[in-house]
């Protein structure tokens, strides 16, 4: 493929994908909709790496960290909605603005 | 303008869009089908950059993985309202606060990227990635010079698994019963 596309365009949606997922995290006062916020922060950073390993052919170093990218964050959400739902057990809501005490 | 580049512009158009509308909605269930889409445009790009393996990976994982969890744990966490019936609809809204600080944070981080992006002047020379699959490359790397992470990553996402599901567990008896 040569580029048809300029890295320029990708840059530029991957930082708009980026403050999307930030604000929705710090928006959203339930924990799964700060999950979903940090799944886009996520996908924003692949897409960087994989724009910028089109121009590493041989190797495609930027590819196989965004797949190492994508095999944390299937970890990271299991063990995340593990914690919720013994969060939402707990105080029977989910709102981290209502987690105001450590103790049981 | 090619074909491919507008391809890219209807694909970002559908990612950035979707990733707007998971913002500004208050409905949860909405935004988790919303971030469907917003993963399918992300996909999409993935297979213009050149990626064909992982824009599979990424279907495969986040859209039938992730996704499906993250609609399990909103439909598990629901906070039941007491006027329900069964005519209303099953709406899962959330509110959303610090409206100020995340609208802040969210537009001043994009002008700060999109500046350093825009004066950025990245040298780079070389062939760019032709039009080949990527698979072969992918494999020979993960099996060579990745062997080391590859099979620590096998280990994290078991360690995850079976912390996952001792955490899930209820083993701590209703103090009621």
């Amino acid at each position: 493929m040569n580029s048809a596309i300029p890295l320029f365009h990708f840059l530029v949606v991957a930082a708009a994908l980026f403050s999307l997922g930030l604000a929705v995290a710090v928006t959203k006062r339930n924990v799964i909709g700060i999950l979903i916020g940090l799944e886009l922060m996520l996908n924003a950073v692949n897409l960087n790496l994989i724009a910028f390993s089109r121009h590493d052919p041989v190797l495609l170093r930027g590819q196989l960290f965004a797949l190492f990218v994508i095999v944390v964050a299937a970890a990271e959400v299991t063990v995340a909605l593990a914690i919720v739902l013994r969060v939402y057990h707990h105080y029977g809501s989910i709102d981290p603005d209502e987690m105001k005490d450590l103790k049981q | 303008m090619s074909t491919e580049l507008l391809a890219f512009y209807a694909f970002a158009a559908l990612a950035l869009g979707s990733g707007l509308f998971i913002l500004l909605t208050r409905n949860l269930m909405y935004a988790a089908f919303s971030l469907f889409l917003a993963l399918l445009g992300i996909a999409a790009l993935f297979v213009l950059a050149g990626a064909d393996f992982l824009a599979v990976a990424q279907l495969m994982v986040y859209v039938g993985g992730i996704l499906v969890l993250l609609i399990f744990g909103i439909m598990l966490t629901r906070v039941p309202d007491p006027e329900a019936t069964s005519q209303t609809p099953n709406r899962v809204l959330v509110g959303l606060g610090r409206k100020f600080w995340g609208l802040t944070v969210g537009l001043g981080l994009f002008v700060v990227l999109f500046l350093v992006v825009v004066q950025a002047n990245f040298a780079l020379d070389g062939d760019t990635l032709d039009s080949r699959s990527t698979i072969r490359t992918l494999g020979v790397e993960l099996m060579t010079t990745h062997l080391l992470p590859f099979e620590i990553a096998g280990i994290l996402l078991l360690v995850a698994l079976v912390g996952a599901a001792y955490l899930a567990m209820h083993r701590n008896p209703d103090p009621t019963e």
